[in-house]
């Protein structure tokens, strides 16, 4: 039996003729210990299908799975790293993870508690900037915050939606690199949610292309056989990770000019007199 | 890093940074750049606060001559040239008793300022007296079980300003307890919003002369049995309701708009509903909230006078009715002073407000 496990899930909103469906047929299902990262553009409802598995949404159809046992709420098991980083402005850094904490472990001292906090701030590197609060951070260090806070609750599992969407090339790096570290040590079950190929490529055991939505449904799985730790610049001199990014790539490409063709599909517009408005207001 | 805490960076977060570019003008700090927003910043202020005495002064004389004039023009019709001509010389002289009732100058708004304050010095030494004289009688009466005497003199100017500020403090902190609680339930419940929304899309337009009739029969019945004076509870209850509405629909609508990744959060990392609204609804509604009860305050500072002078109530809005009623010379000037003495605490409190929001907010951008 799979760790995570999503059978046939359909997600529509709206109703009546204001129906659209997000995503259909979606089937998916993740081994404990794996990194799976699912690769989609924007807008193909990368972030529904991510609510539904950390249970802030629920699937119209269909189920979610976690270690068997339906999804039916968040929970604490299931960690979430946001795409807005969605830290309190209210709070420091040290705060906000610290209420993160608090919720997870309610019977562990205020001591034993600040203690933890103290270990995933230092985790992330942003022991100095403790008590400062998020709109004193540059984007890395919110994301590393919050990076912190999730991993902070020790989940079994860590959902990540496009945790890194927003910062530029090089913290980029350095962050993948840091929760890589954090998962290789004690093998976290692991879900991304991304855009880049070359990142998935990077983190990932396994990438799943998501076909774009409407009826964004999950594509043929791509395996990543290339040892860990992997090197950055060496990755790019392996044969492995050419063929199978160009693979990839490729894939995603014939999904935009097949989304391409279908939006070349003239719209003739009604043939309309525009109306006359003299002597209305007289 | 350690911030310290300077005259400057205190005045700019009260929202009074001239101050600080009048300072640095004497401390010679000022550099050549910061002329022009010198200029503009004390000597345009100046400027137009002189210009405005002066349209004053001018309009107040030709306001005094349009009057005067009226009142001879009047005694010549009535009494003949002789009782003209004697008014004309009594008006020149500046005799108070035949002076033309109408605007006030500048100056005599000043000379009425200065006699109030006098009065006051006055009124403090007499009751300054009056407790010295009585200590040891009232220590006795304690002791006897008797109720101590107090000063029953006539309040003096500076003694009403404390009473009415009293008066709109008491009503600002009801209308706190009753707006924003109410708000947060309404913002935070679809269907006690809509059980509310009648209610308040109602009352919220109802004038404060209206809201102190209703809360006059209410309380006078409750209180029919003390023989204390209930006027203070029915000002400051009528100020309460008049002002609160703006806290109400502010914190109903921050509740209620919370930004959604903030809920994401909350569900995430599972937070009970307490936790939830202390920890995450209320701060981030925090700077509707004090927009709020900014507004409140300076309604309830607005509504005051006219609760205060139907309530007969002491404070300011009673001395300028009583000043109204008066009629003596120097009234129509002690009205003008007590408009100024209004204006002035009016914006001190709005700055205060400032101040406070400013410190318990998150969001340091400079509110207004």
């Amino acid at each position: 039996m799979a760790y995570l496990e999503l059978n046939n899930i359909y997600k529509t909103y709206g109703q009546g003729e204001h129906e659209t469906e997000v995503l259909s047929n979606i089937n998916l299902s993740i081994e404990e210990g794996e990194f799976v990262a699912i690769v989609g553009f924007t807008g193909s409802g990368k972030t529904t299908l991510v609510n539904l598995i950390n249970g802030l949404i629920e699937p119209t159809k269909g189920e979610v799975l976690f270690k068997g046992q339906p999804v039916q709420g968040t929970s604490h098991e299931r960690g979430v790293i946001f795409q807005n980083y969605s830290l309190l402005p209210w709070l420091t850094v040290g705060q906000n993870v610290y209420m993160a904490v608090k919720e997870a472990f309610p019977k562990k001292s205020k001591k034993e508690l600040n203690e933890i906090v103290a270990n995933y701030v230092e985790m992330v590197s942003l022991t100095p900037a403790i008590n400062k609060r998020p709109n004193e951070l540059s984007g890395g260090m919110r994301q590393r915050v919050a990076v912190a806070r999730a991993l902070a609750m020790k989940p079994e599992m860590i959902i990540m939606d496009e945790p890194l969407g927003a910062l530029d090339a090089l913290t980029r790096g350095n962050l993948q690199d840091e929760i890589l570290n954090i998962w290789g040590k004690d093998k976290r079950t692991a879900l991304l949610i991304t855009n880049d190929v070359d990142e998935g490529i990077y983190m990932a055991d396994r990438i799943i292309p998501l076909r774009p939505g409407p009826n964004a449904t999950l594509g043929p799985e791509f395996k990543i056989d290339i040892e860990r730790p992997r090197d950055k610049t060496e990755l790019n001199d392996n044969a492995n990770f050419k063929e199978t990014r160009n693979a990839i790539i490729e894939y995603l490409m014939d999904i935009g000019n097949e989304r391409k063709s279908e939006a070349q599909e003239a719209f003739v517009l009604p043939e309309l007199e525009p109306k006359s408005f003299v002597g209305r207001f007289k | 890093m350690k911030q310290s805490i300077t005259l400057g960076k205190v005045t700019k977060f009260m929202g009074l940074g001239f101050l600080g570019t009048i300072k640095d003008l004497f401390t010679g700090k000022l550099e050549k750049e910061d002329l022009i927003s010198f200029l503009r910043k004390v000597v345009v202020p100046f400027a137009s606060i002189l210009l405005f005495i002066g349209l004053w002064h001018m309009g107040s004389q030709s306001l005094y001559n349009i009057e005067a004039e009226f009142k001879i023009e009047k005694a010549l019709e009535d009494q003949g040239p002789a009782a003209a001509e004697a008014l004309r010389a009594c008006i020149a002289s500046g005799e108070s008793g035949c002076q033309p009732n109408t605007l006030p100058s500048p100056s005599q708004v000043w000379a009425s300022y200065q006699s109030l304050l006098r009065d006051h010095n006055i009124i403090s030494a007499d009751k300054a007296a009056f407790i010295e004289k009585t200590a040891v009688l009232n220590e006795k009466r304690i002791a006897e079980g008797k109720d101590p005497i107090t000063y029953t003199g006539r309040p003096s100017f500076v003694d009403q300003i404390f009473r009415s500020l009293k008066t709109v403090f008491a009503g600002f902190l009801l209308a706190l307890l009753i707006a924003v609680p109410l708000g947060i339930f309404i913002g935070l419940s679809p269907t006690l919003k809509s059980a509310f929304n009648w209610f308040i899309q109602i009352f919220k337009p109802v004038s404060p002369v209206v809201w102190y009739l209703l809360v006059f029969m209410i309380v006078k019945t409750l209180l029919i049995d003390s023989n204390e004076d209930s006027s203070f509870t029915i000002s400051f209850i009528s100020v309460g309701l008049c002002s609160m509405w703006a806290t109400l629909v502010n914190t109903a609508m921050g509740v209620s708009s919370v930004d959604k990744d903030y809920i994401n959060v909350a569900k995430v990392l599972k937070l009970g509903p307490f936790q939830k609204i202390f920890k995450v609804v209320l701060p981030s509604s925090l700077p509707l909230i004090f927009t709020g009860l900014k507004i409140t305050l300076s309604v309830a500072w607005m509504v005051l006078i006219a609760i205060e002078l139907l309530a007969q109530s002491p404070g300011l809005g009673l001395f300028v009715w009583e000043e109204f009623q008066n009629g003596a010379n120097d009234s129509n000037a002690k009205i003008i002073v007590a408009m100024f003495v209004i204006g002035i605490i009016g914006f001190l409190l709005d700055r205060l407000m400032l101040t406070i929001q400013n410190w318990v907010s998150f969001d340091k951008t400079d509110a207004i």
